[in-house]
C-alpha cells in the first residue's frame, strides 16, 4: 500500500513535471519563430514615452522584418538599466534624460552614437552639446526643456526685467491683498537646485568652471568660492529673514497648486506646469527669468531627453539602426511632443509644431541663454548638499559658513 | 508604522506554550495506519509536481550559463524535497523543511551577500569586470577619422544570409563606386556587377547575396564586431545602413598593463587595488571594474570623520525614535484596547473599525500627507491651531512631528493585537482580584500588564526592529531635515539608515559597497538589542506562564 501510494505520488509528480518541462520548450520555439525572420529590439522608456514610442516602434518593426518590444519601466529607469545591463538582461535602446550620460558611461552602459554631419546639424546645437560627453555624441536628442517665469496677466500684465521689478509688483500685489505670494518658485524643506540655480547665476555662482573643450571640469568646483558666497547673500536677501520672497513652505507639491489658486502671479517652473495652468483656466504668459539689477543673465538649466543605444544590448546592430536612423525623423519627434509637450530637440520638428503652439516658442526663448544641465558624474554630489544650503540659507542661516561647509562636503564626495 | 511579523493571531497565544486542547501525540503505530484521503493525496501531488515544475524552469537558465555547481545544488534539493514527502519518516522535517528553506532563500542568502558586497567596492564605476572596463573604455573611444567620408552600408553575404560570410558593401557617397569589405580590407567592384539604389544603397551584386535589415538583424553580433581595416583607420558599421572611418583611439596592452591613448600618449596603469586605471597624476579613468577591497569600508565607518562624527548623536535618536515610535504606539493602543474591553463600554463594534482606519490607509500616501500638513506656511495643523510653528525648521519640532506621525500610523496595529490578547487573559482572574479587594488599577497594574507583556512582547521587539530601520518615515516626511547650516549630510531627524543612504547614494553614484558595510554595522546593533530583548522576554516567561 505505502508503496503504492509513493508511486502514485511520483508518478503524477512526474507528469506534472514533464508539462512544465513542455511548457518551458515550447516558450523559446514560440519566440524562435520571429527571430528566423529577423532580429528582436528591446526599448525601455518611462511610462508616457512607452505609449507615444509604440506605434512607430512597430511600424520600425514591420516595414524592416523585426520585432521591437517597448517595454515600460515605471520608476527608477536609470538604476534598473543599468543592473540590468550589468546582468545582460538589459533592453537594447533606453530613452531618457542626458544628465544620465556620465553614470552610464563610467558603467559602461551606453556606446557612442555615430552620427553624420547633416543629422547633427538637424538639431538644436544646445541639445548636440547636451549629449555630448568626453567628446563623444552618446545619445540622440528628442525634446529639451527649461525653467521660464510664467505669470497671471491679469494680476502682473508686464514681464519683469529684473528680479527686483518682479519683487516690487509682488509686493504691490500682496499689499492689496491681491495674493498672499510675492513668487511661487519651490524651495522645501531641503531646497532644490535646479529651481534657485537661475538666481544663482544671475547672482554671479557657478557650479563647475569648463575646461579647454568646453566640458565641465570637475576639478574646478564653484560652490565655496567667494562668488557663490556673494550669490547667496542675494539669495538670502529674498529669504524669510528677508524681503520674504523665497520661502521654504513653498514646495514642489504645492508650488504650481499655489500659482494656479491664484495665491501667487508669479512661478518659476518649467513646460510641464503649463497644463495644469491651462486647466485652472488662468491667462498667462511666459517669459525669462529675470535676473537680478546690475547683475547677469539668469540662466536656467537646459535638460535634454535623448535615445541611447546600450553597450550590453543583444542587437546593437539594429539598436543604432534605429537610434541613428529613424529617431533622427521629424516624425517620431512631433508625435513624441504629441504625447507629452516638451520643445523638439530637432529643428524641423519644432517649427511644425511652433505654429499651433506659442508656448514653446517662448520656453525656448526662456532657455536661449541656458546652461546645459552637468551630465558629469560629480553633478550627483551637488544636488543634495548645495538644496540644503540654499534651504538654510533662505532660512536665514549665515551664507559664508553655510556655502563654505557645503563647497567642503561636496568637493569631499568628488573623487 | 509597525509590521504584523506575525499576524494578530500569535499574540492570542502566548509563545512556547501548548495550544489549549491539541491531541495527545500519536503513536509511530498510528501515524503508519494514518488513512490517505484523496485531497491530501491531491494536495501532495499537486505541491510536489510544482516543486519539480520550478525545478525544470529554474534548470534551464543554469544549464545555459553553465552554472554546474548551482545545477547540481538544485538537482540535490528537489531530490531531497521529494525524498522527504514520499516517505513515511522525518515527519518533523516536513514541516520545518519548507520554512527552513525560505529563511535560507529569503533571510541568510541576502545576509550573506550584503556582507560578502562589503568587502567589495561595489559601486558605480565598480560593477563589472577588468574586461569589461577594458571593453568599455576602448568603445567609448572610437571617433570618426577627421575629414574621413560617410559611406552608405549594405550588408551582404556570400552565399547562404543565415551562414554564409559577412562582408560590407559600402558606396562611396562622392563617386557612387562601391566597394566589398571584409576583415582584409576593401576592394573596389566593378560598377556593371552592381545595382546602387538613390541614396546609395546596393540592391544586389554579383556573388554577393544582400540582406534585409530583419536578415542582417538576426546577424547583429558578427556586425557589430566586423572592422574592416583601412589605410586611415577602420570602416565599422553605424546601424545597418551607414558605415564610417573610426578608430579606437584609446587600447589596452597587456604588456604594461594599461590603456593607451594613441592621439595623445598618455597612459593609464591598472590598480588592482582601486580597480581603476589611473594616469600618473592620478587622474582615473571613469570605467573602473569590482575589486575586493578587504576592510576598507569597514573602517572607513569608524575612521572618516564625516560619518563617525555625527554617528553617536545619530544613534541616540535612532533609539529615542525607536523606542518612542513602540513604547508610544503600544501605550495609546493598549489604553483604547483596555477601554473597549469594559463590559459598560457601548459601541465598541463602530469605534473598533474607526480606530483601526489608519491602518487600512496605505502608509507611503499617508506619510506624504502628513508632511504637508506640516508646511509651516500652508499646513493644515498650522492653519488649524493658528500656529505659527515652523515644524520641520528646528530640531525638536520635527523630532516631535515625526513621532507623532507615526504613533497615528502605528496604534491601530498595537490596539488590534492588544484587543486580541486582552480577550485571552481569562476574566475570572480579574475578577478574583476584585473580590480581594484590588483597585481597577492594582488589577490592571498586577495581573492584565504582566499577561498582556508576556503576549505582546516578541512583538514589541520586531517593531522596535522595524522602527530602528523606518527608512520611509523618515524618508518621506523631513527626509532628515533640519540640518544644520554647517553640516549638509546628518540632520536632526536623520536615523542611521537615512543618514548612510546620503553618504552611500548621494556622492559621485551608488557606492554598494560601502552601503552594505553600513548595513552590517546597523545589523549587529538591532541583532543584539533583540537578542536581549528576546532573552528578557524568555525570563519574564518563565514567570507568569
Amino acid at each position: 500500500m505505502r508503496i503504492r501510494t509513493a508511486g502514485v505520488v511520483a508518478l503524477f509528480a512526474l507528469a506534472l513535471a514533464a508539462s512544465g518541462c513542455g511548457g518551458d520548450s515550447d516558450e523559446p520555439a514560440a519566440k524562435d519563430t520571429p527571430k528566423a525572420a529577423g532580429g528582436k529590439m528591446v526599448i525601455w522608456a518611462d511610462d508616457k514615452r512607452t505609449a507615444a514610442l509604440k506605434p512607430f516602434a512597430e511600424k520600425f518593426g514591420q516595414e524592416n522584418g523585426v520585432t521591437v518590444e517597448v517595454q515600460a519601466v515605471s520608476k527608477d529607469l536609470q538604476t534598473n538599466f543599468v543592473t540590468a545591463s550589468q546582468q545582460g538582461s538589459g533592453p537594447d535602446v533606453v530613452v531618457g534624460a542626458h544628465d544620465w550620460i556620465g553614470n552610464l558611461v563610467q558603467n559602461g552602459a551606453i556606446d557612442p552614437v555615430q552620427l553624420a554631419a547633416d543629422q547633427k546639424s538637424a538639431f538644436n546645437a544646445t541639445a548636440v552639446k547636451a549629449v555630448t560627453f568626453n567628446g563623444q555624441l552618446y545619445g540622440v536628442p528628442y525634446a529639451q526643456e527649461n525653467l521660464a517665469l510664467i505669470r497671471n496677466t491679469e494680476l502682473a500684465p508686464e514681464a519683469p526685467k529684473t528680479i527686483e521689478d518682479l519683487v516690487a509688483k509682488g509686493k504691490q500685489l500682496t499689499a492689496s491683498k491681491k495674493v498672499t505670494e510675492t513668487l511661487c518658485l519651490q524651495v522645501g524643506q531641503n531646497g532644490d537646485a535646479y529651481h534657485i540655480y537661475p538666481l544663482y547665476s544671475s547672482a554671479g555662482g557657478y557650479l563647475f568652471g569648463t575646461g579647454a573643450n568646453g566640458d565641465y571640469d570637475p576639478k574646478d568646483l564653484g560652490v565655496g568660492k567667494p562668488e557663490s558666497i556673494e550669490a547667496f547673500k542675494k539669495i538670502g536677501a529674498l529669504g524669510e529673514k528677508g524681503a520674504g520672497v523665497l520661502k521654504r513652505s513653498i514646495a514642489d507639491t504645492n508650488s504650481i497648486a499655489t500659482f494656479t489658486g491664484k495665491k501667487c502671479a508669479y512661478l518659476v517652473s518649467g513646460p510641464w506646469a503649463v497644463a495644469d495652468v491651462k486647466k485652472a483656466g488662468i491667462s498667462y504668459d511666459i517669459s525669462a527669468i529675470p535676473g537680478f539689477a546690475g547683475g547677469r543673465e539668469a540662466q536656467p538649466f537646459v535638460g535634454v531627453q535623448a535615445f541611447y543605444v546600450a553597450a550590453k544590448g543583444t542587437n546593437k546592430a539594429l539598436a543604432q539602426e534605429f537610434v541613428a536612423n529613424y529617431t533622427t525623423t521629424p516624425e517620431l519627434a512631433v508625435a513624441l511632443y504629441n504625447a507629452e509637450p516638451r520643445p523638439p530637440a530637432l529643428t524641423a520638428a519644432l517649427d511644425q509644431v511652433k505654429g499651433a503652439d506659442a508656448d514653446l516658442a517662448k520656453f525656448q526663448e526662456a532657455g536661449r541663454n541656458g546652461q546645459v544641465l552637468p551630465a558629469i558624474p560629480a553633478m550627483a554630489a551637488i544636488w543634495d548638499p548645495f538644496g540644503k544650503a540654499e534651504a538654510a540659507v533662505i532660512g536665514g542661516a549665515d551664507p559664508t559658513s553655510t556655502i563654505t561647509a557645503a563647497g567642503k562636503t561636496i568637493s569631499g564626495q568628488i573623487k | 508604522m509597525s509590521t504584523p511579523l506575525s499576524g494578530p493571531g500569535s499574540a492570542t497565544q502566548a509563545p512556547g506554550r501548548e495550544p489549549a486542547g491539541s491531541p495527545p501525540p500519536r503513536s509511530r503505530a498510528t501515524r503508519d495506519h494514518a488513512p490517505i484521503t484523496l485531497t491530501g493525496l491531491a494536495g501532495k501531488v499537486l505541491l510536489l509536481g510544482l516543486t519539480a515544475g520550478v525545478a525544470v524552469w529554474a534548470a534551464f537558465p543554469l544549464v545555459a550559463a553553465e552554472m554546474w555547481v548551482g545545477l547540481a545544488l538544485l538537482v540535490a534539493s528537489t531530490a531531497g524535497l521529494f525524498y522527504l514527502y514520499l516517505t513515511r519518516r522525518h515527519v518533523p522535517a516536513k514541516y520545518l523543511v519548507p520554512g527552513t528553506l525560505f529563511l535560507i532563500a529569503f533571510q541568510v542568502i541576502p545576509v550573506l551577500y550584503t556582507a560578502s558586497t562589503a568587502f567589495t567596492n561595489f559601486g558605480d564605476g565598480h560593477r563589472g569586470s577588468k574586461d569589461d572596463a577594458i571593453v568599455a573604455i576602448e568603445s567609448s573611444s572610437v571617433t570618426q577619422v577627421p575629414g574621413s567620408a560617410e559611406y552608405a552600408l549594405t550588408i551582404a553575404t556570400t552565399g547562404d544570409p543565415a551562414t554564409g560570410a559577412l562582408v560590407f558593401l559600402v558606396t562611396d557617397p562622392g563617386t557612387g563606386a562601391v566597394s566589398v569589405g571584409d576583415s582584409d580590407g576593401l576592394r573596389r567592384l566593378d560598377s556593371a556587377d552592381v545595382t546602387v539604389a538613390t541614396g546609395g544603397r546596393v540592391t544586389a551584386a554579383a556573388g554577393y547575396t544582400v540582406l534585409n535589415i530583419g536578415q542582417a538583424s538576426s546577424r547583429s553580433k558578427e556586425i557589430t564586431d566586423l572592422v574592416v581595416p583601412t589605410p586611415g583607420g577602420a570602416l565599422r558599421s553605424s546601424g545597418l545602413s551607414r558605415a564610417y572611418e573610426g578608430k579606437a583611439v584609446r587600447a589596452y596592452d597587456a604588456a604594461c598593463d594599461c590603456v593607451r591613448d594613441a592621439e595623445t600618449g598618455r597612459t593609464w596603469t591598472a590598480d588592482d587595488e582601486a580597480g581603476a586605471f589611473v594616469a600618473a597624476d592620478g587622474e582615473r579613468l571613469a570605467q573602473g571594474w569590482k575589486v575586493n577591497a578587504g576592510l576598507t569600508n569597514f573602517t572607513r565607518v569608524l575612521t572618516d570623520k564625516n560619518v563617525s562624527g555625527p554617528f553617536l548623536s545619530t544613534l541616540i535618536w535612532n533609539f529615542a525614535f525607536a523606542i518612542g515610535s513602540t513604547g508610544g504606539t503600544f501605550l495609546l493602543g493598549m489604553l483604547i484596547a483596555v477601554a473597549l474591553h469594559s463590559a459598560r463600554m457601548r459601541g465598541t463594534n463602530l469605534y473598533r473599525v474607526l480606530l483601526v482606519l489608519p491602518y487600512a490607509m496605505p502608509s507611503f500616501a499617508m506619510l506624504l500627507a502628513w508632511r504637508d500638513m506640516f508646511n509651516a506656511d500652508f499646513g493644515l495643523i498650522n492653519n488649524l491651531f493658528g500656529l505659527d510653528v515652523d515644524w520641520f525648521g528646528q530640531a525638536w519640532t520635527a523630532r516631535f512631528a515625526v513621532i507623532l506621525v507615526q504613533l497615528w500610523l502605528g496604534y491601530p496595529y498595537m490596539f488590534l493585537v492588544a484587543t486580541g490578547a486582552l480577550q485571552a487573559i481569562p476574566r475570572e482572574l480579574t475578577e478574583a482580584t476584585s473580590v480581594d479587594g484590588a483597585s481597577p488599577w492594582q488589577s490592571f497594574r498586577a495581573v492584565t500588564l504582566p499577561l498582556l507583556l508576556v503576549a505582546l512582547s516578541p512583538l514589541l521587539i520586531s517593531s522596535f526592529a522595524f522602527n530602528f530601520n523606518n527608512f520611509n518615515a523618515i524618508y518621506l516626511t523631513t527626509d532628515g531635515a533640519p540640518f544644520p547650516a554647517d553640516n549638509p549630510t546628518n540632520g536632526a531627524t536623520d536615523l542611521l539608515i537615512t543618514y548612510t543612504y546620503r553618504l552611500a547614494f548621494g556622492g559621485q553614484g551608488a557606492q554598494l559597497g560601502f552601503a552594505a558595510g553600513i548595513s552590517v554595522f546597523i545589523f549587529a546593533i538591532v541583532a543584539v538589542v533583540s537578542a536581549v530583548g528576546f532573552r528578557r522576554t524568555r525570563k519574564q516567561e518563565e514567570v507568569y506562564a
